[in-house]
């Protein structure tokens, strides 16, 4: 092999990635109406075939960087990345009916995807602050024309407007203080800034740091979706096509973790002092918030969307506690949430028709006898999501809140309990509408392909499966992070 | 103040007032008049720091090909941006209020001894400016290059996807064959009817 193939070779799942994109987008130009199934399967192929060069780029213990140490390739990058293609080919697998009823299944739609997926690898890779928001701009971009892509409509074209705004500003925010810390240390490079920072002493005072740390981590929080910065959530998520929602609500959630993660452990990792701080109030406003707030909600994306973000204060939990232990524990909660959080679009996905969206709460009405499996599954995400064993979501809080008590936050991890018996409140309500009330009017009954169901219940059954042998996916977490560390 | 300080201040000042008046004017024809002074006169502030290939790019490409653009969008849609305006007094003095304390704050941090280090000497060039871009762009710094220029592609299929409408009927076009076979039954049409009195 020449020499300068070695040196792209760790970066091979990206070019793969790009080449196929522009290629699918050409080829649905010759595609007809009827034949879109075409780019559909070139569109999940190239998916494939991308998890599946991650998979053999690198091997899970060494960690290699290429293009003068600006991309990574480590074993948690792998994880992320193989998590984040995957969960994005189930996505699509989900949305095909949505989309061909409301007229959005087009290739420019796949081709956006596709290009958001390639940001967020390119998030997960990234050793420097150039690469990190090249990526972010990338997987935002995209995902403001998704959510944008039924123009007609106009509350999704509200949505799109408001995302954008606050996604711009987020954008700004986190460049800004980009901009500060690169002033001060004089490199872009994680591994630089983090060498910079050992050598200093009195981190705690300066000014000039903290500065930059708290415009990163109002960055951080618009593009997480934490309080005070969740204004955008709910309307987004209410707003924009239910397949769209689910696409925004699942993968993009982890490649931003592994851009906080990158940016806050391992570049500044010795100010841990500083972000652990802020991170407790964002943690801690985004448990209440969440699920308060949650409870008032009669649509179920909404509820959803105030879910997302107690959800999103559980993961802040784990990071905050700036151990290898609470990092991997977050890693873990990001990559199941994001599963659990799939699978319940999913479901609204299956109430809706070609007419009507069936997103209200008293649209799951009566749907154990309708479609019992299906509640089942719903059950199922609820429940994981509550934090009921013995789904996995029991064992994500569970790790997380270990994490937390093990630096001595006990406050926070008492506080999060208790948040988490009033969120199961709406999650066991919305349980109760499935199973014990009748529909008023007839309901017309969902539809959904072999595809859709075999999918679900895989869904479903993961939720179970991994909340019963969680060692799985933990040790791989757990592992991934210490070779990062040592 | 040497004289280089002097260009220094009078083209940040210009720059500064202008970009507020980009925002403020009522017209949007001045605004992006504006706009273009800005971008004018930071071209000048990078040329005195002797970054003449950013400068002599940013006067070719946003001055001369995008301002250009916009201004004939700007002009073709004639939008009337009073209705938009609704509610800029309500909310200006909460907007002054947090402009003024965030602005404040980030004075405070300036001002103490952070950014208070030597002025590192200017790194003598051995070629020109553009040659030495050039000769980083596509070695060091290709991966992140590419990317800029993927972000350039999404934004494309995104407006495109986003703009373009099919219409309803299909384009018109000419069909010669039919129009070589009309003959003059099918486009003229004599009606009789009766001559009218004179009145």
């Amino acid at each position: 092999m020449p020499e300068y193939l070695s040196e792209i070779a760790p970066a091979y799942p990206e070019i793969f990635l790009l080449i196929a994109t522009c290629t699918v987008l050409l080829l649905d130009l010759f595609v007809k109406d009827y034949q879109r199934y075409i780019t559909y399967i070139a569109v999940q192929g190239s998916l494939l075939f991308t998890a599946w060069l991650v998979y053999t780029a690198t091997d899970s213990t060494t960690v290699v960087t290429t293009f003068n140490d600006m991309f990574v390739a480590d074993p948690m990058g792998r994880m992320l990345k193989i998590s984040i293609i995957l969960i994005t080919m189930a996505v699509f697998s989900y949305s095909r009916p949505y989309l061909k009823d409301r007229n959005m299944y087009k290739g420019e739609l796949f081709t956006l995807g596709l290009f958001a997926v390639l940001g967020m690898m390119v998030m997960v890779s990234a050793k420097t602050m150039l690469l990190i928001y090249l990526g972010l701009e990338l997987l935002s971009l995209s995902l403001y024309a998704m959510v944008a892509f039924r123009r007609d409509n106009s509350v999704a074209s509200e949505a799109a407007m408001k995302y954008f705004v606050l996604g711009a500003i987020a954008s700004g925010m986190l460049l800004y203080g980009m901009s500060i810390i690169y002033g001060l240390s004089g490199s872009l490079n994680l591994s630089h800034i983090a060498s910079y920072l050992s050598e200093q002493d009195g981190l705690m005072s300066n000014l000039g740091l903290l500065l930059g740390l708290s415009f990163i981590l109002v960055g951080f929080g618009f593009k997480l979706g934490v309080v005070p910065f969740h204004m955008w959530i709910p309307d987004v998520y209410h707003g924009a096509p239910t397949a769209i929602t689910m696409f925004l609500g699942a993968a993009p959630k982890i490649a931003v973790f592994a851009m906080i993660f990158r940016l806050l452990a391992e570049g500044l990792g010795d100010m841990s002092v500083g972000w652990q701080q802020i991170l407790i109030l964002l943690a801690a406003l985004s448990l209440f918030v969440g699920n308060i707030i949650a409870i008032a909600q009669t649509n179920l994306k909404r509820m959803l969307a105030y879910s997302t973000i107690s959800h999103m204060g559980f993961v802040a939990m784990g990071i905050l506690a700036a151990t290898e232990a609470g990092y991997a524990a977050s890693m873990f909660y990001i990559i199941t949430y994001a599963i659990i959080s799939m699978g319940g679009f999913a479901v609204i996905i299956f109430l809706s028709h070609k007419d009507s969206e069936a997103d209200e709460l008293a649209d799951l009405k009566g749907l154990s006898s309708r479609h019992p499996w299906i509640a089942f599954m719903m059950l199922l995400f609820l429940f994981s999501m509550a934090g009921v064993p013995p789904t996995v979501g029991f064992y994500a809080k569970l790790s997380v809140i270990q994490a937390v008590v093990s630096v001595d936050i006990v406050w926070l991890a008492v506080f999060a309990v208790l948040m988490s018996v009033i969120g199961a409140y709406y999650y066991l309500r919305a349980v109760k509408i499935m199973y014990f009330d009748t529909a008023e009017k007839s309901v017309v009954a969902g539809k959904a392909g072999f595809e859709f169901n075999l999918l679900l219940s895989a869904n479903g059954l993961a939720v179970i499966a991994l909340g019963m042998l969680p060692s799985l996916l933990m040790s791989a977490c757990v592992s991934s992070v210490n070779v990062i560390f040592n | 103040m040497t004289f280089e300080q002097f260009i220094f201040y009078i083209f940040a000042t210009v720059t500064i007032v202008s970009a507020i008046a980009v925002v403020t004017v009522r017209n949007p024809v001045y605004a992006a008049l504006f706009l273009i002074l800005t971008f004018f006169t930071s071209a000048a502030t990078w040329i005195l720091l002797e970054a003449e290939f950013l400068g002599i790019v940013l006067v070719l490409v946003y001055v001369g090909a995008v301002m250009v653009l916009f201004l004939f969008v700007i002009m073709m849609l004639d939008i009337n941006i009073d209705p938009l305006r609704e509610g800029f007094i309500r909310y200006l003095p909460m907007g002054i209020l947090v402009a003024i304390v965030v602005a404040a704050e980030i004075v405070i941090v300036l001002g103490s001894d952070t950014f208070n280090m030597a002025i590192p000497d200017p790194v003598p060039l051995s070629d020109s400016n553009t040659k030495a871009l050039g000769e980083v762009l596509y070695t060091e710094y290709v991966y992140p290059f590419e990317l800029a220029a993927v972000i350039l592609v999404v934004a494309i299929i995104a407006a495109i996807s986003l703009t373009m409408r099919k219409r309803q009927d299909a384009t018109k076009h000419q069909n010669i064959s039919e129009q070589i076979r009309v003959n003059s039954a099918d486009r003229l049409r004599v009606l009789k009817m009766k001559a009218e009195e004179k009145q």
